[in-house]
């Protein structure tokens, strides 16, 4: 029978540290601007709006459109 | 010094989004794809004749190469932005650990990114939807996520005023009310859609968007275990090796 009585050795986790906005800022802009036009070719060329003329980005992806959610067509 | 933490949980999320996508890859071949099979076994014995266009990419690409760059590429991008979101989360969100902030920011990136647009506007399999309204639709579908992900942040904002004054537990159940709140009312205004075929098989679709959610949920799921792995080792590094009571304890 373990007699473990709390032994805050490990206490709470430590909070981390705030990382400071102004180092977030560039990467956040700069990568978050590259993701979004990643998703916007995953999820809607050429289907509402196309950069690309034809069907071939749509139709590469299209089960994965449909099986991501958006509205393929 | 700072920069290189944000660059390094960057990298860390694209790394965690693709082995998250690799997982939801899994879900969505094996759930999801007889569905999508289906779907377009009823669209061919319904759709007249006329409009048999040559196809520019075979079902057996489409349902393999085509699928796993689609959902891969969603993972990546997912992870990156979730890990920026993390870098912006870390140590503001309350007394979490680098693990317990990235599995709530997935759960919370799962409800707002996923759920929320999805009970207004499921998933559709094909034969499912108008060819003239999907501007519409997209423009509904992607207005819905961003109005999950900025009532998130505004909740997340809501919950740590009001902690101070009502302490942390009813700052966050009002947080939490005054969101479903809002998104109900984005619900009740914004336009219903309904394109599903009278005749489609209630089942199929109700299967295939359990699996659209199913994949959903793999994604986000992994994504939080692994990326939380990944910036706990990365912000608190192990002082090179624990005693050897340690080994004992975890026999692997």
């Amino acid at each position: 029978m373990a007699q473990h009585v709390a032994q805050p050795t490990t206490a709470a986790p430590a909070v981390p540290a705030k990382l400071p906005l102004k180092d977030i800022a560039p990467w956040a802009v700069f990568f978050g601007i590259l993701m979004l036009v990643l998703l916007y070719f995953v999820g809607a060329e050429q289907g509402a709006t196309s950069v690309v003329s034809g069907e071939g980005v749509h139709e590469w992806v299209h089960d994965a459109r449909h099986l991501l959610g958006f509205p393929c067509h | 010094m700072n920069s290189a933490t944000v660059r390094n949980l960057l990298v860390r999320g694209m790394l965690a989004g693709l082995a998250a996508g690799v997982l939801a890859l899994v879900v969505a071949y094996f759930l999801g794809e007889p569905n999508v099979d289906s779907a377009i076994g009823f669209e061919e014995s319904h759709a007249p004749a006329h409009e048999h266009e040559v196809e520019l990419v075979s079902r057996s690409l489409q349902s393999t190469a085509g699928l796993a760059t689609g959902v891969l590429v969603y993972g990546v991008a997912f992870g990156g932005i979730a890990a920026l979101a993390y870098c912006f989360a870390l140590g503001r969100v309350g007394r979490f650990g680098p693990r317990a902030t990235a599995l709530l920011l997935s759960g919370a990136a799962l409800l707002a990114v996923y759920v929320v647009p999805f009970l207004k506007y499921p998933a559709n399999p094909p034969a499912v939807g108008d060819h003239d309204t999907i501007a519409q639709r997209t423009i509904l579908f992607f207005l819905m996520m961003l109005l999950g992900v900025l009532l998130a942040i505004a909740a997340v904002i809501t919950g740590k005023r009001l902690a101070p004054r009502l302490g942390t537990w009813y700052a966050t159940v009002v947080a939490i009310l005054g969101f479903i709140a809002l998104i109900g009312l984005a619900y009740a205004f914004l336009p219903a859609i309904n394109e599903v075929p009278a005749d489609f098989p209630a089942t199929l679709l109700w299967r295939f968007r359990l699996s659209t959610l199913a994949l959903q949920i793999t994604l986000w799921t992994g994504f939080g275990l692994v990326f939380g792995e990944l910036a706990e080792r990365l912000l608190n590094p192990k002082p090179a090796k624990a005693p050897a009571r340690a080994a004992v304890t975890v026999p692997q």
